[in-house]
């Protein structure tokens, strides 16, 4: 079948914006490999693994594994309760509680709100209260402020797409409230919960707007990077960029794993909703 | 219909309930309290009712023009990313055939949104810099006689990192509006007669409207409030508003900050009401 002319002239475009998106985190990547006198920009100046070495030198500039270790964990516990406050306020919202509509506007609105207000009232808020602020106290709150809405709204997908019959099938055979979610709900949406997952460690992880007045005196990996790009004189920045480029492609990658693994699974051995040990 | 009682849906929303309050309404409460509030540079909040704040903000020429600014940057990213993000939704709804090479398509696009944000804006500067590629190529051609300043720390590096930043987040919603759209509706009009072209603009593009309105809140909102990417693409030489209150902030200015916030916040709200008016965000999921 032959194609409309628009085919071509958007299959082009699209081939440019690919270029446009990739392109400059290229540019970095080749950039990292500077040989040791090379600096910020092309022409390269030999080839060598020398700022990568550097940004294991305990001189190296600002406190790079500190705030890496403080976004990793950040990341994961915020990965955690997003998962659990999303998958439970999913079930909740499958009935219409009082309240439930004032609960859903103040989670679009926390979405929808620019992130400099959310942060500049977290800080006052702590301010007020005389309560040091902390990566792992109000900055923690900062970032749920921003990734549970978006799991939040992945339930409801999930959750409107989900048929109450399994579950009314398990109570029917004497499955027990825990029962019926371990064993029936989990099952089917585990590939949405690894959804939500993905999305809480990732925006975490790259969180700076609302995390910058509530992460108190210690740094999260990208206010430290945007502090550091300021004074970089060295690619040992571009270095640090592939290094957690490569990072976060690893973790989609494993994510893509689980889902893909856990839909061939299903497709061979079917469902193992009731199931139930 | 569910056994579920209502006390079980109360406990399971709890949680999420609580962080919201302490961490979201509560805090937002506080913002228009403290927009209210005196201040000294020893003590940064001294509660008070004054509208001092407000007059600053309102006085000051530089507010004007800093808003204009950021208006400016939101319309300019907003116009762009709308229209890129329709014409790529549409190619990968309606031109890509197989559903393998759409979904494989629409993760080549998404894969960098999950990658830094911070990475992906000073990947821009050895390209565009003073001595960056961009520069080094129009001289090297002979195009422009010597390096064009223009490239970096100005408007139209931070409305290049904004594209760059936010188109997937036009794609994906229209993507969503697209797909649900009955294919045999496109074959009515294409066999009354229709063009492709009069197929996009009389059937796709109405039907495809709550994704682009979806779209739309979330590039207003990140730009209104940015200064991330004013920060490091505009390098000092560009002002927004987000970048105002940032400032302030970082000399422990609480209440005009606030108040700041809330002139920035009244300017959303706005922006976002009109274009609740085309969607029902609930029943989009």
């Amino acid at each position: 079948m032959s194609r409309p002319p628009i085919f071509y002239a958007l299959a082009v475009l699209l081939g440019l914006f690919i270029v446009f998106l990739y392109g400059p985190i290229a540019t970095i990547v080749v950039l990292s490999f500077q040989g040791p006198e090379g600096g910020l920009v092309f022409p390269m100046n030999g080839v060598s693994l020398h700022w990568f070495a550097q940004l294991f030198r305990p001189q190296s500039i600002g406190d790079i594994w500190g705030s890496f270790g403080r976004s990793l964990e950040l990341g994961l516990i915020v990965m955690i309760c997003t998962v659990l406050l999303s998958f439970l306020a999913g079930l909740a919202f499958r009935r219409r509680f009082r309240g439930s509509t004032i609960l859903f506007y103040l989670a679009v609105a926390s979405l929808v709100m620019p992130s400099v207000v959310v942060s500049l009232g977290i800080g006052a808020l702590f301010e007020m209260l005389g309560i040091e602020r902390t990566w792992y106290s109000s900055a923690l709150g900062a970032h749920l402020t921003w990734t549970v809405p978006f799991g939040l709204l992945i339930m409801f997908a999930v959750f409107n797409r989900f048929n109450p019959a399994y579950e009314e099938a398990a109570r029917d055979q004497g499955a027990s409230g825990w029962q019926t979610i371990r064993h029936v709900v989990v099952p089917i949406i585990l590939p949405s919960l690894v959804g939500v997952a993905l999305f809480g460690f990732t925006l975490s992880y790259d969180e700076i707007a609302r995390t910058s007045q509530s992460v108190g005196a210690l740094n999260t990996l990208p206010l430290e990077l945007e502090a550091m790009q300021t004074n970089a004189t060295t690619p040992v920045i571009y270095a640090l960029g592939t290094l957690t480029t490569a990072l976060s492609l690893v973790v989609i990658g494993t994510s893509l794993l689980v889902v893909l693994l856990a839909r061939r699974r299903r497709a061979r051995f079917g469902s193992d909703a009731g199931r139930a040990a | 219909m569910l056994r579920l009682s209502n006390t079980a849906a109360y406990l399971q929303a709890l949680p999420l309930s609580a962080v919201f309050v302490a961490f979201f309404a509560v805090p937002i409460a506080l913002v228009v309290v403290v927009s209210f509030f005196s201040y000294e540079t020893y003590q940064l909040l001294i509660p008070a009712f004054t509208l001092e704040n407000y007059r600053e903000v309102f006085s000051e020429a530089v507010t004007y023009c800093t808003y204009l600014t950021t208006v400016e940057f939101c319309a300019i990213t907003w116009a762009i990313t709308m229209v890129l993000g329709f014409l790529l939704a549409y190619f990968l709804a309606f031109q890509i055939r197989s559903m393998t090479c759409q979904m494989v398509l629409l993760l080549i696009c998404s894969i960098p949104f999950w990658t830094s944000i911070v990475i992906r804006m000073i990947a821009w500067i050895p390209l565009l810099g003073r001595n960056g590629l961009v520069n080094q190529l129009l001289v090297g051609s002979g195009i422009a006689a010597k390096p064009q300043e223009w490239l970096l720390y100005s408007g139209f590096s931070v409305i290049l990192g904004y594209v760059h930043l936010y188109t997937l987040t036009m794609i994906v919603p229209i993507f969503n509006s697209m797909v649900r759209i009955d294919r045999s509706l496109i074959e009515a009009a294409v066999d009354a007669g229709a063009s492709t072209w009069q197929v996009i603009t009389g059937v796709v593009l109405p039907l495809s409207k709550p994704g682009i309105a979806i779209g739309s809140i979330f590039v207003i909102a990140m730009v209104m409030g940015d200064f991330v990417t004013v920060d490091v693409l505009g390098g000092g030489q560009v002002a927004s508003v987000g970048k105002q209150i940032a400032t302030q902030l970082s000399y422990l200015q609480f209440p005009p900050a606030a108040a700041n916030a809330m002139v920035l916040l009244l300017a959303v709200v706005v922006m976002i009401a009109l274009l609740m008016r085309i969607v029902d965000i609930r029943k989009e999921l």
